[in-house]
Order: structure tokens, then sequence, then C-alpha cells
């Protein structure tokens, strides 16, 4: 299959750190506070940093966690209070159903899942802007959740990168 | 027999129904925000939480402009040396000019029996970022009320307005741009005296005067400032020129599109115009606000003496 990971040589993994979530969820809002030249073709990164820890820690990070981030956003920006909060609790809730589907594929599959759950999120927002009056900025805001969920592989290599084991090899091990 | 997971298996509520919850607490922020405007509160203690990340997000690029400006030739900076002390001594000369015009403009003013055009104090501020919103055109500064940058204050940069503080907090503040879709200023035609309002025309980056009679007194090259009629702006700040006037027989209005004075999408230094709040609506207003508050106390103090005789 051309989308299933290399024949399920799946490394394994230490087990996460909260810090590590919170930090990267940081830096995520962060990115988004960037002057960006193309605010409409600019990802999203804290949408994808929350999307790939709902992904891959269900249990640690959830609705709650994606409010919150959307509030935060919400105020950052100067936007209607709510409207990335009701956007990521959304994609937070569709990210932790599909998770146990999504983990199976490799990086590039996983992409190809997030792309609709990203610009779903997308799409939320701009209905509740149009529905507070506001005027349609052109389908150029679908490219930024298109270049988020390509960004997914690179995201998924970097935010894994703590919980990688150091590969040692113990040639006197018994098995 | 009933089989029950045993405890260390709950997972608390089911996802749809911890979704039902944070949805409808959106949904309930949004109206309350859009409608109402209850939410200023919770606005400007999550605002004090996100500071630290917005000024981290500016940091890199003060350093690199600094760096950059270390770096700066020698014979570029005597260049622009010497062009802003012909800059200045031009806006010198100006300045004086201006001040003996002003006050002739007072006397005139007392002949006259107007009232006094109040100060207007500035307050100097940098853009930290664009707001990150396709819908609209905002900037945010980096100073706020403990500056004091009002919501209402009208910001400049140096060749005209740039827009208008729609929200302040604490250390910093939200600038709608003027070309923003539902961002209205007065303006006056600078050669005819002519009256309008113009509006933002939203992604273009240009300004529209709508509403204008099909064959309004207008040209396209003139130039628009601010009438000072709505007691927001001063008058006399550059707005836009006139880029195009289209008149067709088929429509009452004219369609004029105007290109902002300032460099609206462009600088990164403004000025916030902190005008002094105006004595007399005040003084008319509060003894109507403290008529009607003791009649609300002279009703409830009558409520209680009903229910001590019930």
């Amino acid at each position: 299959m051309a989308f299933s990971s290399d024949g399920g040589a799946q490394p394994i993994l230490l087990p996460v750190r909260a810090g590590t979530i919170v930090a990267s969820l940081g830096l995520a809002v962060l990115a988004d506070f960037l002057p960006w030249r193309h605010v409409a073709l600019a990802p999203d990164f804290a949408a994808l940093v929350l999307a790939f820890w709902c992904v891959q820690q269900p249990r640690l990070v959830g609705l709650g966690i994606a409010w919150i981030l959307g509030l935060l956003t919400d105020v950052g920006n100067g936007v209607l209070l709510g409207q990335h909060a009701l956007a990521y609790s959304l994609l937070a809730f569709a990210a932790i159903t599909l998770s146990r589907r999504i983990l199976w594929f490799g990086a590039w599959g996983q992409a190809l899942h997030v792309a609709p759950l990203l610009l779903a999120a997308q799409g939320v927002s701009a209905l509740v802007r149009l529905a507070a009056g506001a005027e349609f900025p052109g389908w150029s805001i679908a490219v930024g959740p298109l270049v988020g969920a390509a960004l997914w592989p690179l995201a998924s290599a970097i935010l894994l990168l703590p919980q990688r084991r150091p590969v040692e090899v113990d040639q006197t091990r018994a098995i | 027999m009933e089989h029950t997971p045993p405890p260390f298996f709950n997972r608390g509520p089911a996802p749809l129904v911890r979704l039902a919850f944070f949805a409808s607490l959106s949904l309930a922020l949004l109206v309350l925000d859009a409608r109402f405007h209850y939410t200023d509160g919770l606005r400007s203690v999550l605002a004090l939480a996100v500071y630290p990340l917005q000024r981290a997000a500016t940091l890199p690029f003060e350093l690199s402009e600094r760096v950059a400006g270390y770096f700066a030739s020698q014979s570029r900076l005597r260049g622009e040396n010497a062009e802003l002390r012909g800059k200045l001594l031009q806006s010198s000369q100006q300045a004086q000019r201006f001040e003996a015009a002003q006050a002739e403009l007072e006397r005139l003013r007392e002949l006259l029996g107007a009232s006094k055009r109040l100060p207007v104090k500035s307050i100097a501020a940098e853009i930290l970022y664009n707001g990150r919103d396709p819908y609209s055109r905002k900037v945010v500064i980096d100073h706020g009320t403990e500056r004091g940058v009002k919501a209402g204050a009208p910001v400049v940069d140096a060749s005209g307005v740039v827009g208008q503080v729609t929200r302040a907090y604490p250390f910093t503040a939200e600038v709608t741009l003027i070309t923003d879709k539902d961002q209205a200023i007065p303006v006056q035609v600078l050669r005819s005296g002519l009256r309008a309002i113009a509006f933002g025309a939203g992604s273009t980056g240009m300004l529209e005067l709508r509403y204008m009679a099909a064959n309004a007194e207008i040209r396209s090259g003139d130039r628009l400032v601010t009438s000072g009629i709505d007691g927001t702006y001063p008058p006399g700040l550059a707005v836009a020129t006139v880029e195009r006037v289209e008149r067709d027989a088929a429509y009452a209005f004219a369609r004029i599109v105007c290109r902002p004075a300032a460099g609206v999408e462009r600088g990164r230094y403004v000025l916030v115009l902190a005008r002094e709040p105006a004595a007399a609506p005040a003084a008319e207003e509060r003894p109507a606000g403290a008529k009607r508050e003791g009649a609300g106390r002279a009703r409830r103090a009558r409520r209680k003496g009903a229910d001590g005789l019930q």
C-alpha cells in the first residue's frame, strides 16, 4: 500500500511529557502572531499542532484545551470571541474520533486525512464571520489549511523528536 | 447481570457530550460578543495572558532590524542625515507659519464667539503585527490604556489618517484601518469644501465615497481631509486622494474610488491622537444620569417600604 507506514516497523516512543505539549502549543500560537505578509495564505500553526496532539494523545489533549487555545487565538487576533474556540473544538473532536484510523497511515496518508479537518475548521470560522456580517474574502482562505496539511509530515517529525529513543544497539543482549 | 466498567477505565463524559458543551459555550460567547458586547472584561484578561507571546513574536524582527541598523553603511547614514536636516528646516519653517496662523485663527474664533479648539495630545506607537483575520483590516499597536490610549481615538502616520482604535487593552490596542469595510470617516473635499463620508472598500485597500450625487462637484485628483464634524477626528488631517470618478446615468450615485494618503498597510510607526474630552456634553449628561439614578433609588426605597408593609 502506498500510504501505509513502511512494513509496520513503527519505532517505540517514550511516553510524552506534558511540558512538551504545552511548549509546542505555545510555540504554535507564537508562530501565528508572527507578522505574516499574506494572512490568508499562512497556515494556522495552532490548529495544526492541536490536531497533531489530538491524533497522537487523544487521552491527554481534548476539547477543553482546544477551546481555551481557541479563545486565546481569538483575543490575540482581535476577532469575535468564540470564533476560533468553536472551530478548534470541532477540529479536536474530529481528530480524536479519527485518531485510531489516522495513526495506521504513514506521514503523507495522515496529511491527507488532516487536510479536510483543517479545511472544515477554516470553513466553520468563515461561516461564523459571514453570519456576523463580514464580506467573503475569496477562496484564498482555503490555501492556508492546505499548506498546513502539507506541513503535517514535518510537524509530526519535529513534535515526536523528544519522544524518540536514542538508537543504541546492545551487542551483548540475549534476544 | 449488568456489566459496568471498573472505575479506573472511567474517561469522563462522552466525547459527543463534551463537544455539545464546548460548542454551545462558544456559540453563547459569540452571541454575547457580536450582539451585546458583554465580553470586554474577559477579553482584557485574556489579552494580558497573550501579551508575552505577542511581544515575543515581534522580537526577532526588532533584533534583525537593530543588527541591520548597526551595520548600515556610513555613506547611506550621511545621505539620510542630510535629507532629514533639509526636511526639518522645511517643516520648522512651516511650523512657524502654522503657529502664527493658529494664533490668528484663535483670535478670529474669539471674535466670532466660537468655542476654542481643543488641544490634541499624541502618543507615538509601533505596529506590532497585522491582525490574522482575512475578514477585516486591523493592526495591533504596542501601547494600551496604561499610556492613555482609549477606544475611539484616531490613529495617524506622517502623511495622513491610518485608522481608529477600536479596542484598548492594558498594554496593546487594536486599530481598525480606514480601508476596513465597516469603517467610515467624515471627509471634506479640500478644493470645494464638499462634505462626504468615506467608507473602506475592504480587500482592495482603497476607500469609497458612497451616496454622492452623480453630478457632485468632485473630480479625480481631489484631496480629501477630515471635516471634524463627528468630534472624533480633528479637522484637516489628510485622508485620501480621489483616484477615479465613474458617473453612470443608470444610477443616482456616482462611484468614487480614493487612494488613502497614509501608508495604511505599509508603515511601522503611528501616532495615536488622544483628545481631551469636551467638557460641555459630559456636564449636561451627568445631572440627567444622576436624576435617573435618584429616581431609581427612590422607587427602590418605595418598593422596600411596600415590602415592609406586607
